[in-house]
């Protein structure tokens, strides 16, 4: 049995809050800068610029990307072997957003759904907590923006609607997004489970690093050929037009039953960030 | 194109949907909260809380300011959201608003009606923006925090004309925002 403090997690969820909102992963850096050098549309390259020199003031100057920080949500993985000590997890996270975003100057973005009063603090946090083997803790901190967050859809299609049926569904959720989640998007798609599963794996799909396609051969090529369709409607960067519209789609699969097939479309902007440490 | 605000109609109409401009002057804050308090106020027979005429609207809340600078991360928040709003703040003549994506076809024509103008931030370019602020100060609504209503004074502020006066749009036709 190793022995954490529930203090440790605090500090570690803070530092991860500040870290993910200032730094754009390398991967999403690199897909820009490609995306770039293959658009043939003028404005669309001229906004796609201007991304990449916004993550560099960030990253310099550790201003938030956006400043939509989001809500946060963690993944939280903890392994059995770990006993916390000196508090309660759940709190310890939630002491850790709240560090984070009064710390980091991170915009606090959560409010009672009905009154619409700000909470103040950010929290709660989402957290997504698992229980694996080990004695580690590992942790990611997503910050969660909501112009592509209330882009997304569930979708309870027929067993028999198969594979076209969900690429309707994915395709119908993007075009109505168009412009609004900030493109080019990162789009996570959930495929089986129930309901609340399906939409648990969608949101997960979004932490996939960008070209990492699916192990399993037949999901990959879904994939590939769902970001091809995307890439054809013309929305663009920021909506202008192009052919830029999505970075990368990441499918995560579940079994499901026998009498349904529920689809999750989780849309990710071009700053969807995510940093993972351990403890 | 270098743009003065507040914005006089014969710049209005050199506006063309696609123009990258730098705009310069003053222009004030509002989202979703502050919106529906505008209207809420002027229902009520109380005046706005600052002279709307002829002003420039930009949809977006900051980060909190980090010490040393001037704002925070600051860009344009989802402007469909405030769509039924902005018939509204036409009447009460504002010219000008900033945000970001498409807005439905109605607000496009209500737009070209009102001789109006919407500019399209880049999304998610928050840091870099942050850097055309030279001033701001919170003017009302103090108690909405991020959505309190800022006057910020914008210097070179880059943004593309995405509905001009004319009734033409920046974003495909077909993505005209829909319910």
């Amino acid at each position: 049995m190793r022995l954490v403090s529930a203090s440790e997690i605090t500090r570690k969820v803070a530092e991860l809050c500040m870290h993910a909102n200032y730094n754009l992963n390398d991967d999403i850096v690199s897909a820009l800068q490609q995306a770039r050098t293959q658009e043939e549309d003028h404005r669309a390259q001229e906004v796609l610029g201007l991304l990449l020199q916004n993550a560099d003031v960030a990253r310099l100057e550790h201003m938030a990307i956006c400043q939509d920080t989001g809500m946060a949500v963690v993944f939280m993985e903890l392994g059995q072997e770990v006993h916390v000590v000196d508090g309660d997890l759940e709190a310890a996270v939630n002491e850790g957003v709240r560090q984070g975003y009064q710390q980091g100057y991170l915009r606090k973005s959560t409010a009672h759904p009905i009154t619409r009063v700000n909470i103040g603090d950010n929290t709660p946090a989402i957290l997504h907590l698992r229980m694996v083997s080990g004695d580690q803790i590992k942790i990611t901190v997503a910050p969660k923006g909501f112009g592509s967050e209330n882009m997304g859809g569930l979708f309870f299609l027929k067993p028999g609607d198969g594979v076209k049926g969900i690429y309707d569904v994915v395709l119908e959720t993007v075009r109505k997004a168009g412009g609004n989640p900030c493109p080019p998007m990162i789009i996570g798609v959930g495929i089986g489970g129930t309901m609340e599963h399906c939409t648990y794996l969608a949101k997960k799909a979004l932490l996939r690093h960008i070209g990492s396609y699916h192990s399993d051969l037949s999901i990959a090529s879904m994939e590939k050929e769902l970001l091809d369709l995307v890439n054809q409607t013309n929305i663009g960067p920021q909506g202008f037009g192009g052919k830029t519209t999505a970075l990368f789609v990441a499918i995560e699969i579940s079994p499901t039953h026998i009498a349904g097939l529920p689809v999750a479309v989780n849309i990710g902007c071009h700053a969807t960030r995510h940093k993972t440490d351990y403890l | 194109m270098e743009i003065d605000l507040p914005l006089v109609d014969k710049q209005i109409e050199l506006l063309k949907a696609g123009d990258l401009v730098h705009l310069n002057g003053w222009i004030y804050t509002a989202r979703d909260a502050a919106h529906k308090r505008m209207m809420e106020d002027k229902l009520q027979g109380n005046i706005l809380p600052f002279d709307v005429e002829r002003q420039t609207i930009y949809y977006a809340g900051p980060a909190p300011t980090p010490p040393g600078k001037v704002i925070g991360s600051i860009g344009p928040t989802t402007s469909s959201r405030m769509d039924p709003f902005t018939t509204f703040m036409l009447n009460q003549g504002v010219k000008g608003f900033i945000g970001k994506g498409p807005r439905s076809t109605e607000i496009r024509r209500a737009l070209q009606q009102h001789g109006a103008v919407y500019f399209a931030a880049i999304g998610g370019a928050a840091a870099l923006q942050a850097r055309s602020i030279i001033k701001m100060e919170t003017i009302a609504y103090e108690d909405l925090g991020a959505e309190a209503i800022r006057r910020l004074y914008v210097s070179g502020m880059a943004v593309y004309v995405a509905n001009d006066c004319y009734g033409g749009s920046i974003f495909p036709e077909e993505y005209d925002y829909k319910e």
